[in-house]
């Protein structure tokens, strides 16, 4: 009757070798790396780049342990921190040799030592939270009401242009707090005006209003324009911090949305929040600019222009495919005319194109702009920190009225989502602001690992050294139990990757010493049965049947607990509610099955059983 | 070895109403605590900076103060952390200043005092994250207590889920009347703390109840009094082993897990004591006043239809 089927044993089998495998990466530590990545986001990660690392680490003799690449960084392990310095400092001199504009961020970060099968297998060490690690936090809040200001704002100049173009007269446009107010003389002028509005722009919704001898016309965004305003904002913000932050030179950071309009940047191991709140804080602008055509044909002139001597009226700039290009200093236009840049194709020749769209101001002065430079060559740079960088450098083919502008020509459909993410990237969409910040230095890091282990381990020895005098064998079955409780823990916190954070590894504790309570009704119920005179296999079977119901009951009630931290828990909680809602579920495995299996293997292939080692069994009355 | 070596059911129902007056007792000085003196809470709940900073030598915490105050920051707070050589200042938040800026003149006024200040940590939270963080907490509570129920009445019966309820919230508040009590620092650990300790209460309460529903179930003829005291004299051991091993790990907690874990560790031991004692000796009696009966378990039997032999044969 104890005898577990070859399938159940067969699944505790498997289950505790995958459990070892994926708790293995944890033993091995951190090995030293250099992790290089692009700055520019007109730069890409590439094979040829490896190729050309490999190349620069042979020439000063250094040798990487490993190479990992992925489409935004490149690392680099090395045996020791010594070679990874001068790995470091190799790599940065050959790839950056101008340090004041560099191309590259080589970051020393640490990796990894499990070995590589480990790794194929994505067995991973378990993802440190912040407060571990050390390093910054910073949550910001999107201020959308600015977003949809700004918008409100370039809205109403658009309409003063086509109220103009359609010949209505209009009292004045304003913005009152989220809306447009439009005045006019008379109703029959508005109701004209109406029409053509409701026509040209159907992103508004417009109601009459009367104010003293005005007639009004009030103008606010419709929701669903209101949602679209606010998800490019905080779309296009994040695509600026990615921008920025890649500058700082950080491993691993982490840049995610956050409920509707909140950000969350956490920038492992980076100690100076000054600086880091310096480069979230900036902003680049866009500008459009003319190419000095004559000039930049001419060889001669570019040679000088390269070495530094650009003619007078003109800036240098490189191209992205290599090649130098003279601008003109006059900016035709900025940025804030840009109302979006998308990437798409071409109607007619189904060609990737990207399509820009000016406000109405900006419109009119490209239109001006393109009808007297029809064959020439306009240049869009993005200008960050006083450097300038060219996006694009488009060739003028014809006049281009209304605002709505394509570029087009010889461009993947990669590279047309680079340039529109570059000419969106250029500034923020909306302010922002930091309504959360979290620095951990990194000895507070390490101590709090080195405490939350002790506390764990010093709390585990106790439970086992008393489980083991109280039932004996049975005892000790229970303590693997709860070892192997521990290792599906951590197994499945590196398998999901999930962040192990100081409350987290304080609930690995308190789960531990939960889960035991599971062990303790089932060998009490051992016991009790015994008391009443059961055989000794009788007892197993009862005692482990019966005490099910109630470990289920209560472990639910202790997931409901956990779950409700999971859903409203944020920060440092989310982190405990993961790992205690995991444990809740290995535990109910490992207290109950894994048990079973141990006990049934020991007992279960004796025909003739005593006695149970469960410690003494005391019996009223003897 | 056996610790606990009952011969006789223990008549704890005799004693049930002595139970319930300590427990509205010192449910009820909770209660009085929350209300005048209130919850010390965190800079997570309630806005603010707080800077953590370590020295090579224990600083002079009066010169840190006197500077600070000169600097601008005159509700802040300066206290030791850990240890002397560890320091943490607390500034509350104020309208209309540059609230992300706090942490930089903080140091700045610390390097002014001298001594090598080293930033350990630094957190800030603005207000109105800090008020989410405190109705988010409340939301938690709230689902909880609802799951909770909701279960019990499922899986037992109305009265159970009520009485297990009450009782565990009952703890909650005598946490929450200690932290008022002492000026414990309420932080988010501690929440989450009272949160897991709510769960595992309700835990001791189901282990009772479950021999209870079991009890009426296997034995006629013993009053409901008697069914308690049986459920609670057979599961005593299994309860004070369980909550023993569950305190060694937090006891460990307490002594090796560092200041960052303290009130973690002392709401969860508050939690567990308490927890023993609401849950089987407030949670029962609550059972019993509620009218718990055996019929409430056993489904009647069918009634025979008039005429009907003993076999139960009919056509």
């Amino acid at each position: 009757m104890n005898k577990y089927p070859l399938w159940k044993n067969a699944i505790v089998i498997v289950a505790l070798i995958l459990g070892l495998l994926y708790t293995l990466p944890n033993f091995y530590g951190e090995v030293p790396a250099v992790q290089v990545s692009s700055v520019k986001a007109t730069i890409k990660i590439e094979p040829k780049l490896q190729a050309r690392i490999e190349e620069i680490l042979t020439a000063s003799g250094l040798k990487p342990t490993g190479v990992f690449a992925d489409p935004h960084s490149i690392r680099f392990r090395f045996a020791d921190t010594e070679t990874q310095l001068k790995a470091k400092d190799a790599i940065e001199k050959a790839l950056n040799p101008d340090p004041a504009d560099a191309s590259y961020s080589v970051a020393l970060n640490l990796l990894s030592a499990s070995p590589d099968w480990l790794t194929a297998i994505h067995a991973l060490p378990m993802y440190l939270g912040l407060d571990l690690r050390g390093g910054v936090h910073f949550l910001l809040q999107v201020d959308m009401k600015g977003a949809i200001t700004k918008r409100l704002d370039s809205l109403g100049a658009d309409l003063r242009t086509l109220l103009r173009d359609k010949n209505i007269r209009h009292g004045g446009i304003a913005r009152e707090g989220t809306q447009l107010a439009i005045r006019f003389r008379d109703a029959e002028t508005r109701d004209k005006a109406r029409a053509v509005i409701s026509d040209s722009q159907p992103d508004l919704d417009l109601a009459d209003a009367q104010e003293g001898a005005d007639f009004k016309l009030v103008a606010s965004l419709k929701p669903a324009a209101q949602k679209r305003i606010q998800e490019f904002a905080i779309k296009q913000n994040i695509t600026t911090l990615h921008n920025r932050i890649n500058e700082l030179g950080v491993a691993e950071p982490v840049i995610q949305q956050q409920g509707a309009d909140r950000i969350v940047v956490q920038l492992p191991g980076v100690q100076d929040t000054a600086k880091a709140k310096d480069i979230l804080g900036r902003t680049a602008t866009l500008e459009i600019r003319m190419v000095d055509d004559e000039a930049s044909a001419n060889p001669a002139i570019m040679e000088l222009a390269a070495q530094g001597q650009p003619p007078a009226g003109t800036d240098y700039y490189v191209e992205r495919g290599g090649r130098g290009l003279l601008v003109k200093k006059q900016v035709v236009l900025t940025g804030d005319r840009l109302t979006d840049a998308q990437a798409g194709f071409d109607s007619q020749t189904h060609e990737p194109a990207v399509h820009l769209t000016l406000d109405a101001a900006g419109a009119r002065i490209f239109k001006d702009v393109t009808r007297e430079n029809v064959g020439k060559r306009m240049a869009i740079l993005l200008i960050e920190k006083g450097k300038g960088e060219v996006v694009t450098a488009p060739v003028i083919r014809s006049e281009i009225g209304g605002g709505r502008v394509q570029i087009s020509g010889r461009m993947t459909t990669t590279e047309a989502s680079d340039v529109a993410l570059l000419l969106r990237a250029g500034s923020l969409a909306a302010p922002m602001e930091i309504v959360e910040e979290r620095t951990i230095g990194p000895s507070l890091g390490a101590d709090n690992i080195a405490k939350g282990m002790h506390s764990t381990l010093w709390g585990f020895l106790a439970i086992a050294a008393f489980m083991i005098v109280y039932y004996h064998l049975l005892g000790l079955v229970s303590v693997i139990a709860l070892t192997a409780n521990l290792l599906f823990l951590v197994a499945l916190l590196s398998l999901l990757q999930a962040t192990l954070t100081l409350p987290g590894i304080a609930a690995v504790a308190l789960t531990l010493g939960m889960a035991i309570d599971a062990n303790v009704l089932i060998n009490e119920r051992i016991r009790e049965e015994l008391r009443n005179g059961v055989t000794p296999h009788a007892a197993i079977a009862a005692g482990y049947e019966r005490a099910w119901g109630t470990i289920l009951d209560s472990n639910i009630t202790t997931l409901i607990a956990g779950v409700a931290l999971l859903i409203f828990g944020s920060g440092p909680v989310r982190g405990f509610a993961v790992v205690h809602c995991l444990g809740i579920l290995t535990s109910i495995f490992s207290s109950v099955v894994v048990s079973r299996a141990l006990v049934n293997w020991i007992y279960g292939s004796r025909r003739k059983l005593d006695s149970i080692s469960i410690g003494q069994v005391w019996k009223p009355g003897v | 070895m056996e610790f606990f070596r009952i011969k006789r059911d223990i008549p704890f129902m005799r004693h049930a109403l002595v139970f319930n007056i300590i427990s509205l007792i010192t449910f009820v000085l909770a209660v009085f605590f929350l209300a005048t003196k209130g919850l010390h809470l965190s800079i997570e709940f309630t806005g603010g900076t707080l800077v953590e900073v370590g020295y090579t030598q224990p600083p002079d915490l009066d010169q840190i103060r006197k500077r600070l105050e000169a600097d601008g920051f005159t509700d802040s707070q300066v206290i030791n952390f850990g240890s002397a050589r560890d320091v943490l200042i607390r500034v509350p938040l104020k309208a209309g200043e540059e609230t992300a800026k706090v942490s930089e003149r903080v140091h700045a006024s610390l390097q002014a005092v001298g001594g090598e200040p080293q930033i350990k940590r630094v957190e800030f939270v603005g207000p109105q994250v800090g008020k989410e963080l405190a109705e988010d907490g409340a939301m938690a509570l709230m689902l909880v207590v609802i799951g909770i129920v909701v279960y019990l009445a499922f899986r037992f019966e109305w009265r159970f889920a009520v009485s297990a309820i009450i009782a565990n919230l009952h703890d909650v508040v005598i946490i929450l009347g200690f932290f008022a009590f002492f000026q414990w620092e309420f932080s988010l650990p501690v929440l989450a703390a009272v949160l897991a300790v709510l769960g595992y209460s309700v835990n001791e309460s189901v282990v009772v109840f479950d021999r209870v529903r079991e009890t009426f179930k296997k034995q006629r003829g013993l009053t409901t009094p008697e069914v308690i005291n049986h459920a609670i004299t057979s599961t005593i051991s299994r309860t004070i082993i369980t909550h023993g091993s569950t305190q060694m790990m937090v006891t460990s907690m307490l002594i090796f897990g560092g200041p960052a874990l303290h009130y973690f560790a002392l709401a969860l031991t508050i939690g567990i004591l308490f927890g023993i004692y609401s849950s089987v000796l407030v949670a029962s009696p609550l059972v019993m006043w509620l009218g718990v009966t055996r019929e409430q378990f056993v489904k009647p039997k069918k009634e025979k239809p008039a005429g009907m032999t003993e076999d139960g044969a009919c056509v």
